[in-house]
């Protein structure tokens, strides 16, 4: 086993960043077909990786068959067109061609990795998976198997109750508040039907978003795009998600749990990612907790205080909420302590605000990091379609660095204060004596 | 399928001072990953002190005489960069990633901790509980990472793998200032170390730039072949059982004691690999076919193999038992895939498979000079050399099935294996076996 310093950071938490080299050649296309796309060729390696994304994801779940998606995203790959589950896997592992699915909040996302010799087979595979999955009788129940059993591993996971119940206090009437995965209810309840159904709502060119990066032109690229989405029908079918209001500030929710170390998340609300103050609440997080050895928590909890090995903060942004969220584990004595202390590093950023220099090297952290965080094709793709999602427009790389220089002192105080002011909900997770009160 | 291309391209040369060099171009980006391997890890710890090479690996950010505590940290940060560190039983490393135009600023922060770190109980104390945090964390908050830890006990009877990188926690809690500074002291050297250095930068400008920073430190002592304790020849099987409130599904895990790349006969490892593929690496796998998919006795099962370590390493399998099947019976159907693969070569088709993907995935590879220079890394704090790594592709395209069936019937033998059970009633497999004894 291979142990790491500090734990490595959560992906969406770097979701701001791409490579703004490779950013700087964004070729927006349009394929034969008229779906559009974001390419950035790379010519000096013999691979080509696309990631894409059709709103939806977890969103579109039925109220009464959670999970659904989840299970999409897990069967995609098991079975298509004419190919038996076993018959598509054989064809994926000849070629080494990789795809993935994934059923987020509100998107699901796929992503393909290919030589480019294996270009073709690739998009063959890849458009079967999305236009004629066959949700066999024996992948499906094999994924249900394995989707209950991670269901059942995190009913005692401190780390997962943490989360859950984060959430599900957050948000306790809307979709946010539920878990991607479904429910060991739920799950046992979906059907062949519903799997369809929602292969046949949430699939199509409307609302799917492209990028590709890699030895590809802009031709070849308008070909493969047609070659995958071209057959799916025009518009999806999705729900109405209304925009959520964060509950909860001001409540410590506790489950006892027999484990050594204690595992505590918490927040409040983020900002909008269009919010004309987005960039100040990124630059007042990265200083609070998600700079990942500089940080204000990090330095107390960790560095001072030895109370914990993993400690930061997020801010996350979601169609319809955004939140600021932490979490640690820490040995259980001294669970009551390292909350405290968590308390008072976030009041006293909320009162005085950040410093000058501490502003001056967070922004500088910020804009540097652009260039180098993401540096394989797979994660620009990745990143290129967030842009996409995010609207951000195709200039957004070069215009970054202006936006977050012009983030002041006076900015920062005055973000810090309200974005941080408003109390915290908390979950902790472990032996939880002394810690059962409601502040 | 295209060879490789930044493999051949590679440059490996040595300082004066012993200090090895690797440069890997990678010219598609301006930014350059700056590695400092040492060739030290948990297995050579002394007894008694487990988990010191780890708990150095943290204390070298508490600043040195010249830059004091955070500077490197802060400096890496302001200019945006990335950086970490980590041990393995092995090996030591300590990693930026900045834009390549600060290559000489991270090497001379580097290089001024080779021999210049200052320790003071007021930062050594706070963060052996960081360490202790880091255990609760990864190992006993979680039953299955519990019992792994068990099982590698078990397979090492004589071997320093036999302890985990992190340390048993008695140990871990006695480690201090001076258990540290010592081990520094035996193992940091220039002569000790590599440099791998991957981005867009030349060899030529690499060298000139180590010979300024690095090339200062001067050499120390004699590191002479790493010997550690060998494993005896293993002649029975064991069984280890932890059992836990907390399982939600019983699994099982069996680790092998099988020869590393280093300690392989040429094509050996390679054929280990191939081997761990085919029997259990993707859901056409042999153990997840017969266990998940044809007789439902599993929700998961695998294998891998760990080729990449200086002494014995190990070949694992693993399930993950479907609700209501005891681990003995899964125990014997993973037996029998086994039997039956030792009984026949595998197919031509399945070996393709194995080998296509593993080749691919060296092609993959030159998309993340990140990876490339771990790979080059672990590779020559390992025993091996630079060519190996390059020619690895080509030995793994020579494999042959019959290959793959000689190291399964050297290597799956059970007399060199432990086998792990996770529960949650430490009765459940008591029951189970009276009842099978039956």
């Amino acid at each position: 086993m291979m142990l790491m310093r500090t734990a490595l950071a959560a992906a969406f938490a770097l979701a701001l960043t791409a490579s703004a080299h490779a950013a700087s050649k964004i070729e927006p296309i349009v394929s034969p077909g008229g779906i559009k796309a974001w390419l950035v060729r790379e010519p000096s390696v013999p691979m080509i990786a696309m990631d894409f994304s059709f709103a939806g994801g977890a969103n579109a779940d039925p109220a009464d068959k959670l999970g659904v998606g989840n299970m999409v995203s897990s069967l995609l790959d098991e079975g298509a067109g004419e190919l038996s589950a076993r018959a598509f896997q054989e064809r994926l592992e000849e070629r080494a061609i990789q795809l993935t699915f994934a059923s987020g909040r509100d998107q699901f996302r796929g992503s393909l990795l290919t030589l480019g010799d294996n270009l073709d087979e690739a998009a063959t595979l890849l458009r079967l998976a999305l236009t004629a999955p066959r949700f066999d009788e024996e992948p499906v129940e094999r994924i249900r198997a394995q989707v209950l059993a991670a269901l059942r591993r995190a009913t005692t996971s401190p780390t997962d109750i943490a989360n859950e119940r984060w959430w599900a206090t957050a948000f306790p009437d809307h979709p946010y508040g539920r878990s991607n995965n479904g429910t060991l209810e739920s799950v046992p309840q979906i059907r062949v039907e519903d799997l369809k159904a929602y292969v046949g709502r949430v699939f199509a060119r409307g609302s799917l978003t492209i990028a590709i990066v890699g030895d590809i032109d802009a031709d070849r690229a308008g070909r493969l795009i047609d070659r995958v989405f071209g057959g799916l029908p025009a518009k999806a079918s999705l729900p109405v998600v209304p925009d959520a209001v964060m509950h909860g500030l001001g409540t410590r929710v506790t489950v006892e749990l027999d484990v050594p170390q204690t595992v505590i998340d918490f927040g409040g609300p983020g900002l909008a990612r269009h919010d004309p103050d987005f960039f100040t609440a990124y630059v007042v997080n990265h200083i609070l907790g998600a700079g990942t050895h500089t940080s204000r928590l990090y330095r107390e909890v960790r560095e001072v205080r030895g109370l914990a090995y993993s400690m930061r903060t997020n801010l996350i942004w979601l169609d319809h909420a955004a939140v600021l969220t932490g979490g640690t584990a820490t040995r259980s004595d001294r669970a009551k302590e390292t909350l405290a202390v968590i308390e008072d590093v976030i009041k006293r950023l909320a009162e005085d605000g950040p410093t000058q220099d501490e502003l001056d090297k967070a922004k500088s952290y910020l804009k540097g990091a652009y260039a180098i965080a993401f540096d394989t094709s797979s994660k620009i793709a990745g990143q290129l379609v967030q842009i996409q999602l995010d609207d951000l427009g195709i200039d957004y790389p070069e215009r970054r660095g202006a936006m977050i220089d012009a983030v002041t002192l006076v900015d920062a105080k005055r973000v810090a204060k309200s974005l941080l002011d408003k109390g915290l909900l908390v979950t902790v997770v472990g032996r939880t004596q002394g810690l059962n009160k409601t502040n | 399928m295209r060879a490789a291309p930044a493999a051949t391209a590679v440059s490996h040369f040595t300082l004066d001072n012993g200090l090895e060099v690797v440069v890997i171009p990678d010219q598609r980006t301006p930014v350059v990953t700056h590695m400092l391997w040492y060739k030290v890890g948990s297995a050579d710890e002394t007894p008694g002190k487990s988990g010191i090479a780890h708990f150095l690996e943290h204390l070298m950010f508490k600043g040195t005489a010249k830059n004091p505590a955070g500077r490197f940290s802060q400096t890496v940060a302001t200019i945006g960069g990335q950086e970490n560190a980590f041990t393995s039983t092995d090996y030591t490393g300590y990693f930026q990633r900045t834009s390549h135009e600060y290559l000489k600023t991270l090497m001379e922060f580097e290089a001024d901790r080779m021999t210049g770190l200052v320790l003071t109980d007021a930062n050594v104390i706070p963060e052996r509980s960081v360490i202790l945090e880091e255990r609760n964390m990864r190992v006993d908050n979680d039953p299955g990472a519990r019992l792994g830890e068990q099982v590698t006990a078990a397979l090492y009877l004589n071997h320093p793998y036999h302890h985990p990188t992190l340390g048993w926690r008695h140990e871990m809690e006695t480690l201090n200032r001076e258990d540290a500074l010592a081990f520094y002291g035996r193992f940091y050297a220039p002569n000790n170390a590599v440099l791998v250095v991957a981005g867009d930068v030349t060899a030529d400008e690499v060298k000139t730039l180590a010979e300024e920073t690095y090339g200062k430190v001067e050499r120390r002592g004699v590191f002479g072949p790493r010997v550690r304790p060998q494993e005896p020849e293993p002649i029975a099987p064991r069984q280890v059982t932890f059992a836990d409130p907390r399982v939600t599904q019983p699994n099982l895990q069996r680790s092998y004691l099988a020869p590393s790349y280093t300690r392989a006969k040429r094509g050996e490892a390679e054929a280990l690999d191939v081997l761990a593929h085919v029997l259990g690496a993707t859901s056409n796998s042999r153990l997840y076919r017969a266990l998940v998919v044809d007789k439902k006795l599993a929700t998961s099962a695998g294998a891998w193999y760990s080729g990449t370590a200086l002494d014995m390493s190990r070949f694992g399998v693993y399930a993950t038992a479907a609700p209501g099947v005891p681990l003995v019976k899964l125990e014997a159907a993973l037996d029998e895939v086994i039997a039956a693969f030792l009984d026949q070569d595998p197919t031509g088709e399945e070996v393709e498979r194995a080998k296509s993907r593993m080749i691919a995935d060296y092609i993959y590879a030159q998309d993340n000079q990140g990876t490339l220079a771990r790979l080059y890394g672990a590779a020559l704090t390992t025993g091996q050399t630079v060519e190996d790594v390059i020619e690895r592709p080509a030995r793994l395209r020579a494999v042959t099935a019959e290959a793959v069936r000689e190291v399964a019937k050297q290597y799956l033998d059970k007399r060199r294996s432990v086998t792990g059970y996770l529960v949650k009633d430490i009765k459940d497999v008591a029951a189970r076996e009276e009842k099978r004894a039956l």
